[in-house]
């Protein structure tokens, strides 16, 4: 009896709730303000959503029970374990090294650029997982360094004319000093503290660029990036000042898709390179005591680990490696403005890391492919795309907050 | 008196009429801190509905006929404040008692997951345009040299203040006096003990959320008649700007939160007054990693001393 009298309740709320927003609606009728009732298809979505809320409160335990019944993905008995595995790797890792160098070559240009953007989430992903899965420290500002990488390209190309490859260390280590001028002060700050700084930062950032006009271009932007070149090789059709071109020196014709599969091939290797350093910090003694931070600063402190050190550390190369992301960001858009660099976008790949798995590495690679294709799947439910995936953050945290993936920790049982 | 002290008046009452509304929204945050310990990230979407709220109730009630403006404005109130309320209550029970007792991280992504969910719901059934409200209570006092500068105090400011005072009173009568407040009090110092006790502290806990809901709620009605505008997307910027005030004053302390509202008001039109206003937001936040550096706990909070 308790459970329908709750159900009744739920529902009553639901009805309440969706009436006075959904069930009118605001409109400006010359100057005066009118409300008009809900079309009858919204009508029928309200019952629908009351009823949804009223089952699902009534059979609550079964539904939950249901939940729990779905098998984990086992993904344990297909990876070999132990000296196979080791032996293995390497082969693994070559091949798929492999596919994902021969794979543009036989697919169309639009999903190559598609899989070029997924590798520039997957930077952002396993930076911030640096910052929020291994260091635990939350970082909701992390877009600011994306954007610091990104200007810094494309200020330095268009008023030095400096080249992509110069300028990729340089945004990386801006963004680092910028990490590191934010991490000094603040990251003394408890876990929740840090949130919002880093938070106000980020749109303390968007909001200079948005203004700073002589420099930035303000909201218009900056067009007009030079694209990378191999070896000095420019991927243009023509010429601009002589610089030698690509399909000129091998002598083949042009085609646009050589440029957008040059930019894969350049994201393939960045993140090679960045899951490399990663792997190899991570079984460093700072690596670890990233988690043991995590885990328990107390501890940390008295086992006489320097707190803002590492923190610091953390922060820094998850700083850089957005630093790295937005420089390349920069030059395969060939344009940029302050609106790629809002909020939404720090919510994104927080949401990346955490609907992956904080720490884990392969969870975190997995929900950034995941969120950059099914938005372009699912592209007729476009304008409900940030509702759910609102929803599905909140979903989340209540029934699998370690993620798809979760970190693995090497475990030794005794038998 | 000279014009630039006129000036200075005319920008003090401006930021003392934005600072005590921030001030409403910050006890929000401040309450639900002060007794899980917890950011509620969702706080300025609740303000955010409240505003539309406001202008569905005052539209409808216009369209109907109704002409008399203090009970026009008495009933926006109440069923504003009521609504919002239920938000705020849903939102706890949806997003954040499952989760509580897990790691800090966890509710602050699932209220940031909140956060989204209602702004997009809000932009889904409301549309993403800026809605506008011609005036409710236009008129003002002015006084200084008319040669010089005139400085003036609207109907609208006065009404903000003596709405946001009468408020702060009742909370505090609340908070000292009744049963339910001493609860409150009662959880923000220990919440273990309190539950031992004998308290319910999930009925405390979800009271929390609605009096912050409340106040949000008449936050948002006051400001949306004073600007006379809402979008979906005002939540944001409201939630952090409070948040900052309540974190300068102290987090967990009302009379706090109530301080470093109207401090953050009166610095966002100054900075607005003497520089271009772009900037304001840029001062607010600035001034919040300020406040942080050189006293954590905030002006009137209680240093947190962190145990085993």
């Amino acid at each position: 009896m308790g459970k329908l009298y709750n159900a009744i309740f739920s529902a009553g709320i639901a009805f309440v709730l969706a009436c006075l927003m959904i069930g009118v609606k605001l409109n400006t009728d010359g100057t005066t303000l009118k409300v008009t009732g809900a079309t009858s298809e919204q009508w029928a979505w309200i019952i629908g959503g009351i009823a949804l809320v009223f089952f699902s409160q009534l059979f609550a335990d079964q539904i939950d029970s249901a939940f729990s019944k779905i098998p984990k993905p086992k993904v344990a008995h297909f990876i070999p374990e132990g000296d196979k595995m080791t032996q293995l790797k390497p082969w693994l890792l070559a091949g798929l090294f492999v596919c994902m160098v021969v794979w543009p070559f036989m697919v169309s240009r639009g999903s190559v650029d598609l899989a070029t953007l997924a590798l520039i989430y997957i930077m952002l992903g396993l930076g911030l997982n640096i910052v929020v899965g291994l260091a635990g420290l939350l970082d909701l500002g992390y877009v600011a360094f994306y954007a610091v990488g990104a200007y810094t390209y494309a200020l330095l190309s268009q008023y030095f004319d400096m080249s992509f490859w110069v300028c990729l260390p340089i945004s990386a280590g801006m963004a680092a000093l910028f990490g590191f001028i934010l991490g000094f002060p603040v990251l003394r700050l408890r876990g929740d503290y840090l949130a919002i700084v880093t938070l106000g930062f980020g749109e303390i950032i968007r909001i200079l660029l948005n203004n700073w006009t002589a420099v930035t271009g303000g909201p218009n932007g900056i067009s007009g990036i030079a694209k990378p070149a191999l070896f000095g090789l420019e991927f243009t059709r023509r010429s601009k000042d002589g610089s030698p071109l690509f399909h000129d020196f091998f002598g083949i014709d042009y085609s646009s898709s050589y440029k957008v599969i040059f930019l894969y091939l350049i994201a393939v290797v960045l993140v090679a390179f960045v899951i490399f350093v990663i792997n190899r910090l991570m079984r460093m003694p700072i690596g670890r005591a990233w988690e043991a931070l995590r885990e328990d600063e107390i501890a940390c402190r008295s086992l006489g680990l320097n707190r803002t050190a590492i923190k610091l550390s953390a922060f820094t190369i998850g700083a850089s490696t957005a630093g790295f992301a937005g420089s390349f960001f920069a030059a395969r858009q060939g344009f940029i403005s302050p609106e790629s660099f809002t909020f939404i976008e720090s919510a994104i790949i927080l949401a990346i890391v955490v609907l992956g798995g904080m720490g884990s590495q392969v969870g975190v690679i997995l929900a950034a492919i995941v969120m950059t294709i099914l938005p372009e799947l699912a592209r007729e439910f476009s304008e409900y795309r940030m509702l759910l995936f609102g929803l599905t953050m909140v979903l989340m945290m209540r029934w699998r907050p370690q993620g798809l993936v979760p970190m693995k920790r090497p475990v030794l049982e005794l038998k | 008196m000279s014009e630039t002290i006129l000036y200075l008046i005319q920008q003090l009452i401006n930021g003392l009429t934005i600072g005590s509304t921030y001030a409403l929204i910050a006890i929000g945050y401040t309450m639900v801190y002060g007794i899980i310990g917890m950011i509620n990230f969702a706080h300025g979407e609740v303000y955010m509905i409240g505003s539309y709220i406001t202008f569905i109730v005052i539209a409808g009630l216009l369209g109907m006929g109704m002409v008399s403006l203090p009970l026009i404005l008495f009933i926006a109130l109440v069923i504003s404040v009521l609504i919002a309320s239920t938000y705020g209550w849903t939102i706890e029970r949806v997003a954040y008692r499952p989760l509580r007792g897990t790691n800090r991280l966890i509710p602050l992504i699932s209220a940031i997951g909140m956060s989204i969910f209602l702004q997009n719901y809000v932009v889904l059934s409301q549309g993403s345009r800026d809605i506008a409200l011609p005036p409710m209570i236009s008129g003002s006092w002015t006084f200084g040299d008319p040669n010089l500068f005139e400085v003036s105090f609207s109907y609208m400011q006065l009404f903000i203040w003596v709405a946001t005072f009468i408020t702060m009173l009742g909370l505090t009568l609340f908070i000292s006096r009744s049963r339910m407040g001493r609860a409150c009090r009662a959880c923000s110092e220990d919440i273990g003990m309190t539950n031992l006790l004998g308290v319910d502290t999930n009925r405390v806990i979800a009271m929390t959320f609605i009096i912050g809901a409340a106040l949000a709620a008449i936050a948002g009605l006051l400001l949306s008649l004073y600007y006379g505008v809402v979008n979906p997307f005002i939540g944001f910027m409201a939630g952090l700007k409070a948040f900052t005030a309540a974190v300068l004053g102290g987090i967990g302390s009302i009379p706090g939160a109530v301080l470093g509202g109207l401090i953050l008001g009166v610095t966002e039109a100054l900075t607005a007054a003497y520089f271009p206003s772009e900037y304001k937001d840029v001062v607010a936040f600035g001034l919040l990693i300020l406040i942080l550096l050189f006293r954590p706990s905030g002006l009137l909070g209680k240093p947190e001393v962190e145990k085993v």
